[in-house]
């Protein structure tokens, strides 16, 4: 599903976020965004998801205008995202959180008469679990999986909604490189089965650069660049604003 | 988690086999204080049960729960008193009318943050506890509604006798509490877990947050409510600290006292509550003084319900 961004503004008090942004994200394509700290990544997903209103603006999903719908019915559209902080349900174990999702997303979870989980339910969460590979965890609480396990969970529950386009904020943020790596192998995977439109928060240049297709670099809230990952590591501007000073602190 | 078709079985027999001990019982041995216990406890039960689903399964800390319990044995006496309506008829209204109350208390409460919704869920009770002291010629004021109840009968069963009571009690807390545990297992049961748990990401996944909410706050209104109808049979009557907050804070207790994350928590707590208010009313005035006492003893040394405690002990054990 093609996601077309047009004009989007949002401003916090006096400071621009989101500064007249317009991207395209081409159906089926992996795309990374990437910027120094600050520039606006996150607040990006969160006006996509339907987390903030803009101030003004379109997100375009196929060409239909979403920005008056809310975060449900974006969801419904086949917005999906996961969080930089991991964001699943502790108390509950691995099956029963993405059981939790999958009967949410069959518009179930209002259901006094039923037991948890609804019929049919519990496949589906199993085949979300084979996907990320979570299956060996499957009845450990969520509070107690490693970080990293964490994270996986947190992506499997927006896969449990069947997103058309997946928004991955930081899937590697505070792993170590092996982890990182390991990481971005799945979503790739994850990317190329469920042929979805997928865009991903990193600040791992490494990672950036040999995975994604086209990369969108943003700063204080514009898009300063976008190209192929050539493009990109070649582009003057970027190279001032970003990866230059990126290598210095390295 | 497995088979839980299964699971809604062992449960029911469960309760089919805890119904008919107590059933039993004073066909062995008749012993009025016994009974007098049982008759209150299915009360409690139902009230702090039904607190829980908010406190233990969604996370909404409401400090006015007992507003529910009290419109419910006000609602009922007064159909008992002022029309010809029979018992289970008064009974059934006087609940709809406190899941009503509940849902338009909850409309009003249930979008504003914990501390709000607490401070609020307090303030609407003490709201109707002063319409309830003030409107005279309807409640009686702060002499309660007397004279009695009428028609006291249920299909054959007279519940002016303590026995017939008795077994009316038991039989309606151990159905009611079933009712709540099939929600509790429900996906909506589920659902208010994920808010507890996780608010904002429960929003992400299409839940309407507030209308959750708010359905749990109306059923467990009605359910207080009909703690309260069983509190009216107890009494003959309803009295106007049904509805205050010291009753809240007893079904806070309790639910604490008992486990917030075990189902039965909070009647256990209950059960314990109502134990120690008798054994210290013998023995002293300073009620309050020893029951806070214990309660304290309770809070810093397990840490957790007597009934959370004990499941996480068992855990350990058994690993």
């Amino acid at each position: 599903m093609k996601l077309e961004i047009r004009h989007l503004t949002k401003s916090f008090g006096g400071v621009r976020a989101i500064d007249d942004v317009s991207l395209t994200f081409p159906s089926g394509s992996l795309s990374a965004v990437i910027g120094p700290n600050g520039a606006g990544k996150s607040t990006f997903f969160n006006l996509i998801s339907g987390a903030f209103a803009p101030d003004a603006g379109e997100v375009l999903l196929e060409g239909h205008d979403v920005v008056r719908r809310s975060k449900t019915e974006r969801m419904q559209l086949g917005i999906g995202r996961a969080f930089q902080v991991a964001s699943c349900f502790p108390s509950m174990t691995v099956a029963e959180n993405l059981m939790a999702a999958v009967t949410a997303r069959l518009g179930e979870w209002g259901n006094i008469v039923r037991r948890f989980p609804p019929p049919g339910v519990r496949e589906r969460a199993g085949e979300v679990m084979d996907l990320v590979g979570l299956t060996h965890v499957e009845n450990v609480k969520a509070a107690i999986l490693s970080h990293g396990d964490q994270k996986l969970l947190d992506i499997a529950i927006a896969l449990a909604l069947e997103p058309k386009v997946l928004l991955l904020d930081e899937p590697t943020a505070g792993m170590g490189p092996d982890e990182r790596w390991r990481m971005i192998e799945r979503v790739r995977r994850l990317w190329d089965q469920r042929k979805l439109t997928l865009v991903f928060i990193e600040h791992d240049m490494d990672i950036v650069f040999q995975v994604a297709s086209t990369i969108r670099v943003l700063c204080y809230g514009r898009v300063l660049a976008e190209g192929t990952p050539d493009q990109i590591r070649n582009n003057q501007a970027v190279i001032d604003a970003y990866l230059g000073k990126e290598e210095h602190a390295a | 988690m497995k088979g839980n078709r299964r699971s809604g079985t062992r449960e029911t027999a469960i309760a089919a086999v805890a119904l008919l001990i107590v059933l039993v019982v004073p066909f062995v041995h008749r012993s009025p204080a016994f009974e007098d216990f049982v008759i209150r406890l299915s009360s409690m039960a139902l009230f702090a049960t039904s607190l829980n689903l908010l406190v233990g399964n969604t996370g909404m800390v409401s400090f006015g729960h007992g507003m529910f319990y009290g419109l419910g044995a006000y609602a009922f006496a007064l159909m008992m008193q002022m029309t010809e309506l029979s018992l289970p008829v008064a009974a059934m209204l006087a609940v709809l009318f406190t899941t009503v109350a509940a849902l338009c208390v909850g409309a009003i409460c249930v979008r504003l943050s914990t501390d709000y919704f607490a401070f609020i869920t307090l303030a609407f009770q003490m709201l109707i506890y002063s319409v309830i002291i003030s409107w005279q010629s309807l409640t009686g004021g702060d002499q309660g509604l007397r004279g009695g109840l009428p028609r006291r009968e249920i299909f054959g069963f007279d519940l002016a006798s303590q026995l017939h009571l008795y077994q009316c009690c038991a039989v309606v807390a151990v159905l009611g509490l079933l009712a709540l545990r099939h929600i509790s297992a429900s996906p909506f049961g589920q659902t208010l877990r994920m808010i507890r748990d996780n608010e904002s990401r429960t929003g992400f996944l299409g839940v309407v947050l507030w209308r959750a909410r708010l359905w749990a706050f109306t059923i467990a209104g009605g359910f207080a409510g009909l703690g309260g109808v069983l509190a009216a049979l107890f009494v003959s009557g309803a009295y106007p600290e049904l509805a205050d907050w010291p009753n809240s804070g007893q079904a806070i207790f309790a639910v604490m006292l008992g486990g917030i994350n075990s189902f039965l928590g909070p009647v256990l707590g209950a059960a314990i509550l109502l134990a120690l208010n008798d054994a210290v009313a013998r023995v002293t005035e300073y009620q309050g003084l020893v029951l806070g006492i214990v309660i304290l003893i309770f809070a810093l040394g397990l840490r957790r319900g007597v009934l959370d405690f004990l499941r996480v002990a068992w855990s350990k054990d058994s690993q």
